[in-house]
């Protein structure tokens, strides 16, 4: 069973929905037993930084020991830009840690936010993306991005007239920066890949 | 490259989807879970659903309606209507909208979007404009409230400019007198609009045909274009407006 973390943000249920849709044994869960219990976790995220980090609290410290004990993870948008070490978003607040790299503004010279469907360049060893071709469009909506330092990383860019971020890899922990949720057929396959992934975790 | 966005607006009253002309004589157009998840599975690049009663009984239909858009829906959508809290939008979000838009409210009590873009990010939070032509001065547009049936005296385009500092992180800008006419976007409106903020603008009102699209974006500098009436009586697929702009050099998701 995935577990898609409930943790008073926008786009939860949206989450919930889509892996549902795709048939997937999924639930919403703030419950510390039953996140340990998952197959895999889901940090989902619409909302600033800040306030996601105070609404995330002591769970911060389980997701980061399930993590880093192998249970797959996927954080998206918000829940992405989490995985990491520091957002300067409304003042300066501290992330997981789980990825190095910080949280920094889209810079100037183009319309902000980046909002919308742009093209992802999928690199063939990434898994998340099994079976899709090399470049899909995934839908975008945020003001900052994360700048991704971390060697042991594997990440997908999208051009917004300089290389963004737009997915991420380091062994079993995910991220997108998009919303696969919302990113229709597409987005839906790489939702059904995680959840392969979480399967071959949990044999 | 990021790439224009097609929008389909559904109009809601009492449940179902309608369209009117300048705002007013609508017609139906049909069941808008059933319609949005045929423009979601047509490829449009997102929706908007405006609750046009927007009353307290209808507060609640909506979120009913939201939450079944939800489970069917995969692309983004928007929702507006008498939005006039942050726990509104925060109750509609969780529900499953993607954005909120607010109108009235923002105009009444401008710090709504300051709190909104704190709690949700700006992405969250759209700044929907009703704009008419104003008779006195020519080239400048007012702002209108309540549905468009009140005029203000509050200049469109430094609305816009205020509303982006405040927070708002897209405009949805509709021209009332466009509105339902098939005449073509305002894109004098547009292009005063989306130069004056650093936002994504979403045209509004006057979609006709196919050239009227490329327009907006074009002329208006838009950066994505929303119709209805057009595409909810079948003159037009989402793809057969996608193919023609990308046949015309827009880049689009096809």
């Amino acid at each position: 069973m995935i577990v898609v973390i409930d943790y008073n943000v926008g786009n939860v249920k949206s989450v919930c929905n889509a892996f549902k849709y795709i048939g997937c044994d999924v639930t919403l869960s703030c419950k510390p037993e039953t996140i340990e219990s998952a197959t895999g976790i889901v940090l989902p995220g619409v909302a600033a930084f800040g306030y996601a980090v105070n609404a995330l609290g002591s769970l911060a410290e389980l997701i980061k020991k399930l993590a880093n004990n192998g249970k797959p993870l996927l954080g998206i948008c918000v829940g992405f830009q989490l995985l990491f070490d520091r957002s300067c978003e409304h003042g300066q607040h501290n992330g997981l840690g789980l990825i190095q790299g910080n949280i920094v503004p889209i810079p100037t010279g183009r319309v902000i936010p980046h909002m919308g469907w742009n093209l992802v360049d999928l690199p063939e060893d990434m898994n998340l993306f099994d079976g899709l071709e090399k470049q899909k469009h995934f839908y975008f909506a945020h003001s900052y991005y994360a700048d991704v330092t971390d060697i042991e990383t594997k990440t997908a860019y999208t051009d917004y007239g300089f290389e963004l971020s737009a997915s991420v890899q380091k062994k079993n922990i995910y991220g997108t920066q998009f919303h696969p949720e919302k990113s229709g057929q597409t987005g839906l396959n790489v939702l059904k890949n995680f959840a392969g992934i979480c399967e071959g975790a949990n044999p | 490259m990021l790439t224009k966005r097609i929008i389909p607006c559904l109009d809601v009253k009492d449940n179902r989807v309608v369209k009117g002309v300048n705002f007013i004589n609508l017609r139906d157009a049909g069941d808008p879970v059933e319609l949005g998840k045929r423009y979601s599975d047509t490829g449009a690049d997102e929706l908007v659903f405006l609750d046009i009663t927007a009353t307290i009984r209808s507060r609640k239909t909506i979120v009913e309606l939201v939450e079944k858009v939800a489970e069917n829906v995969f692309i983004p959508f928007t929702v507006g209507g008498g939005i006039q809290t942050v726990e509104q939008m925060d109750l509609l979000l969780r529900s499953g909208a993607e954005k909120v838009s607010i109108n009235t409210a923002a105009v009444q009590n401008p710090n709504l979007l300051a709190d909104a873009s704190k709690r949700f990010g700006n992405q969250c939070v759209v700044l929907a404009i009703d704009a008419r032509r104003s008779k006195k001065l020519p080239g400048k547009w007012n702002v209108c409230v309540k549905a468009g049936t009140e005029p203000t005296d509050i200049d469109v385009v430094e609305w816009a400019a205020k509303g982006e500092q405040l927070g708002a992180g897209e405009i949805l800008l509709t021209s009332m007198d466009a509105d339902g006419t098939k005449a073509g976007y305002d894109n004098e409106l547009n292009k005063a609009v989306t130069d004056a903020v650093n936002i994504p603008v979403i045209a509004s009102g006057g979609a006709g045909n196919l050239d009227h699209l490329y327009d907006a974006i074009i002329d208006g500098h838009a950066d994505a274009v929303l119709m209805a009436s057009i595409t909810h009586f079948g003159n037009y697929t989402i793809t057969e407006m996608k193919e023609y702009l990308a046949k015309r050099g827009i880049p689009m998701n096809l």
